[in-house]
């Protein structure tokens, strides 16, 4: 094991390490803190110029005022109906991709398998003005399933990877023995290697639901307004008109950052499975 | 009757992958491939993005015109200098995550859950990032703001600063980088080989020349692909330059991403040949790393 475990150190530097600890995640997270705490103080002391001493009480004021006078309700509501059809779509068309390139030797496969992963990486401004041409032709834009098409598009090249590797690393005998059996192509795939898939379906799907909940460029330029905007989008536009309000842009914040934080929390083995491809098992 | 149920079942799985691949490949190659195609054309006409009462398109050929005034444009001059300190100073990111990926690395009460705090900037919406950062920039009473002054005797206000906002902002960005490498290299540092650093202790390493020497070279998988997503971070750099400053003040912490965006669909008009041009620019940068990508990810294919 790298670095040496603590435990063979004098008892000394085990203390200095549990005190190191906290100090060091506090001053990591000192953007966050100092964000949730403001989130929670009254104006007043704002406005008197008391950004970090003792709070004269705890506002939770500043989270109905965000809730009842401004739609940011709306623009989670918004963003849920852009993330979640597009996590069904993206894992839904990346597990029939993945399962094509891992499973049949066909000529093209290689060359098809890079192109997702290159289109993968590709800047998304180099897609922009065709993209938001398109969806206006087709009379999409401003609607979230003019958002979630794309998204779904975009999304498929990661999912293709992940998936295509997952399957690749699955006993191919399971596949062979069922082929002897005459077990169709189809059924191959529905029946024998869909039931594997779960760990790596739970592990896109809360990635893609943490990326998606988190763009702000494509919510950009396919959305405006309140009717459809996602909360990212939201978000920067009220901060537009809070102008120096940081109690409530703090709020606001912590709001829009709650559900990946949450999905992260609950399903975090699947999350870092995810993120490191499986390059790094 | 054997034989033709034979020769079906061959016809069949030379069809099924081409199948299975349609619904996806039809939607990648509408949103992703054809599009690529199609502003590399359009940044060789000079368009504002509306068509004429038929339905036609009113754009106006233009040859190189997009590239020769991107020559001349010092706002483009400018982006490209930006994304060069952003490509450099994200760098720092690996260094960075090794460091607290290796003092995190223990076994005691509780370290999972440093592990994941330490995590959380990466989960969090850059757009929420960039909000803590100006916050904490804030002239007048932002912490970054009374730290200088208390050091220097006047505070910096490092947003509104042009020969400093760039340097804010990539800080604000790597805050979450670090936390993804950071994870990469735990998952790594957790998969070294243990008898390998037991062999080497006994050999005498130990501190930096057991790290460069012994577990940097396992590390190297981990190592290769945070390369691949800091790069592609930096080159990406939209969300927080949006949201901090708007490329200001006086566009000075503008990079190629966000200048595109201002050019196409910002106050500047519509000027949609021109943004095509300059994602063009963007597209090759980006090129150049997505092909060492895919020339690595083919020799390990056939190494397979």
């Amino acid at each position: 094991m790298f670095p040496r475990p603590i435990q063979q150190f004098s008892a000394p530097a085990q203390w200095l390490y549990t005190i190191a600890l906290p100090i060091a995640l506090v001053i990591w997270l000192f953007p966050l803190l100092g964000v949730a705490l403001t989130s929670l103080r009254p104006a007043s002391d704002l406005a008197q110029g008391n950004y970090f001493g003792m709070p004269s009480g705890i506002a939770w004021e500043n989270y109905v005022f965000i809730f009842t006078q401004t739609p940011i309700g709306k623009y989670m509501v918004n963003s849920l109906w852009v993330t979640i059809p597009t996590v069904i779509g993206a894992v839904s068309l990346s597990l029939m991709t993945g399962f094509a390139l891992a499973v049949y030797g066909f000529r093209a496969n290689i060359l098809v398998f890079f192109m997702f992963v290159a289109g993968n990486f590709v800047p998304f401004q180099i897609l922009m003005v065709p993209v938001r041409d398109m969806t206006l032709q087709l009379g999409m834009y401003n609607t979230w399933y003019g958002l979630a098409l794309f998204h779904i598009a975009f999304q498929t090249g990661f999912c293709t990877l992940f998936m295509r590797n997952f399957i690749k690393a699955l006993p191919y005998e399971l596949i062979e023995a069922a082929r002897v059996e005459g077990v169709t192509e189809w059924r191959i795939f529905w029946y024998i290697v869909l039931p594997l898939m779960r760990p790596a379906i739970a592990a896109l799907s809360v990635l893609v639901f943490t990326f998606i909940w988190n763009d702000f460029f494509w919510a950009t330029v396919l959305t405006q307004g309140v009717d459809s905007q996602p909360i990212t989008a939201g978000l920067s536009s009220l901060n537009g008109q809070w102008i120096a309000q940081w109690h409530l842009v703090s709020a606001g914040s912590i709001l829009a950052a709650l559900p990946p934080v949450a999905m992260f929390f609950l399903m975090q083995k699947h999350f870092i499975a995810g993120l490191t491809l499986g390059a790094v098992k | 009757m054997a034989m033709a149920s034979k020769a079906g079942r061959w016809n069949q799985r030379r069809l099924a992958p081409w199948l299975f691949l349609a619904p996806g490949l039809f939607m990648f190659g509408v949103y992703v491939l054809w599009p690529i195609v199609q502003s590399i054309s359009l940044s060789f006409y000079d368009w504002d993005g509306l068509y004429n009462r038929d339905g036609e398109f009113t754009g106006r050929f233009v040859g190189m015109g997009n590239y020769a005034e991107l020559m001349r444009d010092p706002a483009f001059e400018t982006s490209l200098w930006n994304n060069l300190k952003w490509l450099v100073l994200y760098m720092l990111a690996l260094p960075i995550g090794l460091f607290i990926a290796i003092f995190l690395n223990q076994t005691v009460t509780g370290i999972r859950l440093y592990k994941s705090l330490f995590f959380f900037p990466f989960v969090i919406s850059q757009v929420v990032v960039g909000l803590m950062f100006s916050w904490f920039y804030a002239p007048n009473f932002g912490l970054f703001y009374l730290l200088t002054e208390s050091i220097f005797g006047r505070g910096t206000a490092i947003l509104a600063d042009p020969e400093l906002v760039t340097y804010g902002i990539i800080a604000a960005g790597l805050w979450p980088q670090i936390a993804y490498v950071m994870i990469l290299y735990l998952t790594g540092l957790n998969n070294v080989a243990p008898d390998q650093i037991e062999a080497a202790r006994l050999d005498g390493a130990k501190g930096w020349r057991m790290l460069w020497y012994v577990v940097l070279p396992q590390l190297r998988p981990a190592t290769f692909i945070a390369v691949i997503v800091t790069v592609i971070g930096a080159l990406r750099s939209f969300d927080l330059v949006s949201i901090m400053t708007n490329g200001g003040p006086f566009g000075s912490s503008r990079v190629l991403s966000y200048y595109m965006f201002e050019m196409a669909l910002g106050e500047y008009g519509f000027r949609m040949g021109y943004g095509a041009a300059i994602a063009v620019v963007l597209f090759l940068i980006m090129m150049v790393f997505i092909s060492g990508f895919i020339w690595k990810m083919w020799r390990d294919e056939r190494e397979r």
